[in-house]
């Protein structure tokens, strides 16, 4: 070990503190020094992760995880990314900011992991994990380097997957399909936006066994961010993997989650620990297996890349007021290695117009009086733009009414007043801009019986009514890719800043 | 009779990935538990027959130590096509809310 570090020992668990350098230079090769020191510690230590936040954009407390690092966290880790959205982040490349935002929390989580000699792991990059993602991730991290004048070893992993090479993959009969899943061959492969592979924890320690300081994940499954690290210091596989469940929204697993902020779990060879960091949170043994049921199909199996998390008989128990210790969980390992495939293609492009109905003896006979709107458009559309009904979709979204829940709406109640979003899509934004004004003046003036003379039915709040929503993407793809390299997609690029 | 919501502290649903929606019910107490799970208000077929799919698509755990029930349906409409009404998935769960629970 190079003698510029001091070991210390507190309350038996191992913690480092560098010795501050003056050189650029010194200060990349004390970071690498650190990092060995971390990889290097016996196979039987703990490991102590933290996550940042739930989601990236969403932030924490800058106390919470100056404490958290304090308290001798092993990495910080952070997801950035999620489908929950929607399509488009994925099939527009575009990032789900808020940039500002984004680049607090990093320059926060680079910091406390810098002063630490710790790593940073962050996954799915800018959201949707695809590569104009990880761009834009990068320009922040190289942002705040030049800023604040840091210099470590950046680990950048590509999920994107070209389509040839999912195509061909798709050829070989390595791509199967999950349920439900949308059809796939090989023309929806060709005609895609964008797709990404979702990894697991190999190409993540791919990058930390080459040093990386901070990586910098594309498309990456939420749990693979904490147990990446934790299974390489041969921490148990079902500890890691459980640990990675709960720590991946944050403060989500606390008993009241009073605003976005840090979590923390401390693995060891048994099971692990959670507590909050901010001592104003607390978790509790409902709370944390409570949130085993999130935003997950099944209670008691995570199917992750390699195996399946099983936490039928996990227990969880209180550690005084705050902190859960969680054991008990199994880890079986699949028979083959799988990746999950995420695609967006582009459907076409939106325009809207949202309007108001008060009048009751529209709201009255509502469903004729839209099915009759909606033909009387459709017959306009024909005659002035030569489009038949099946070249655009016209979706009338009746707030009040059906809006929400759409044919699975049980109630048929008569409202006084409801919402209309009169919705559009066409396979150019200018078909579908000019579909908008032809509807909502169909609409404003289509007759009901119980009026004589020319009415306007609708009320339209904004001038000018139409509102062009850009491009429509739907995910194309609900598959998975058999690999026989978890890191073989992955293309990993290290850059010393 | 009661309604659903008055037996529990959290009813909500969600996508588990674009293509699922999973919902998590969570019981006041035991009492509230085991009068809903008698009743049979909810069942596979009760949420078959609410969200229009196939009874056999339906999975139905009974978390016992969390007083919770949890069910995982197929997304008829996946997240974001363009029919889609709710991108998140987060309230497809109000048809339960007042589902009425025989005592």
């Amino acid at each position: 070990m190079n003698s510029k570090l001091i070991f210390t020992h507190e309350h038996g668990r191992q913690t480092w503190f560098p010795l501050l350098q003056s050189s650029k230079r010194a200060i990349v090769r004390q970071t690498w020094i650190v990092l060995s020191a971390v990889y290097e510690t016996s196979p039987k230590t703990k490991m102590k992760a933290v996550a940042a936040t739930g989601n990236l954009s969403t932030g924490f407390r800058e106390e919470s995880l100056v404490r958290a690092v304090e308290q001798g966290a092993n990495f910080v880790g952070c997801d950035a990314g999620t489908t929950d959205s929607g399509p488009y982040y994925l099939g527009s490349g575009n990032p789900r900011g808020p940039r500002e935002g984004v680049k607090r929390n990093l320059r926060l989580m680079l910091r406390e992991a810098l002063k630490a000699g710790i790593p940073v792991i962050l996954g799915s990059a800018g959201h949707a994990g695809g590569r104009p993602h990880l761009e834009w991730t990068l320009d922040i991290i190289r942002e705040l380097a030049r800023e604040h004048d840091w210099h470590f070893k950046l680990a950048v992993i590509d999920s994107e997957i070209e389509k040839d090479v999912l195509a061909d993959a798709f050829n070989r009969g390595e791509i199967t399909p999950l349920s439900p899943a949308p059809p796939l061959d090989d023309r929806v492969i060709r005609q895609a936006q964008r797709f990404v592979a979702m990894m697991g924890i190999e190409p993540i320690q791919q990058a930390l066994n080459a040093g990386a300081q901070v990586v910098i994940a594309g498309r990456c499954s939420d749990v693979a961010i904490y147990a990446a690290l934790p299974v390489l210091k041969e921490i148990p596989k079902p500890v890691a993997f459980h640990a990675g469940k709960i720590l991946e929204c944050g403060a989500a697993s606390a008993a009241q989650r009073l605003y976005p902020d840090c979590m923390a779990a401390e693995m060891d060879q048994n099971g692990f620990t959670v507590e909050p960091p901010n001592p104003a949170i607390r978790c509790t043994p409902q709370s944390v297996a409570a949130h085993a049921l999130y935003e997950n199909a099944d209670p008691y199996r995570l199917v992750e890349s390699g195996g399946v998390l099983d936490t039928t008989d996990a227990k969880y128990e209180a550690v005084g007021e705050r902190a859960v210790r969680v054991t008990g969980s199994r880890f079986t390992p699949s028979k083959k290695y799988t990746v999950r495939i995420e695609g967006a293609t582009l459907v076409g492009y939106r325009s809207i117009v949202i309007a108001g109905i008060r009048d009751p003896l529209v709201l009255r006979q509502l469903d004729t009086f839209l099915s009759t709107v909606r033909t009387v458009i459709e017959r306009k559309v024909s005659d002035s733009l030569r489009l038949s009904a099946d070249a655009y979709r016209l979706n009338f979204r009746v707030y009040g009414h059906n809006g929400t829940l759409g044919d699975l709406e049980p109630l048929s109640k008569e409202c006084h007043e409801v919402g209309l979003i009169i919705d559009v899509v066409a396979a150019t934004q200018s078909v579908a801009a000019d579909i908008i004004p032809i509807a909502s003046h169909t609409g404003l003036h289509h007759p009901i019986p119980e009026h004589e003379g020319l009415i306007s039915n609708l009320a339209y709040p904004f001038s000018p009514g139409g509102i062009d929503a850009g491009p429509v993407y739907s995910f194309c793809i609900n598959h998975v890719w058999e690999l026989n390299d978890p890191c073989e997609p992955f293309a990993m690029k290290m850059e010393l800043l | 009779m009661r309604e659903l919501w008055q037996f529990t502290k959290l009813i909500r649903s969600k996508n588990a990935g674009p293509f699922e929606l999973t919902f998590d019910i969570m019981f006041k107490n035991r009492d509230s538990f085991n009068d809903v799970l008698k009743s049979e208000a909810l069942s596979p077929n009760v949420i078959a027959q609410l969200y229009q799919v196939d009874v056999k698509q339906v999975r139905f755990f009974v978390v016992d130590e969390l007083l919770a029930i949890k069910i995982s349906i197929p997304r008829r409409v996946f997240s974001g096509d363009v029919d889609d009404t709710d991108i998140y998935g987060g309230q497809f769960h109000s048809p339960l809310v007042r589902l009425p629970v025989k005592e």
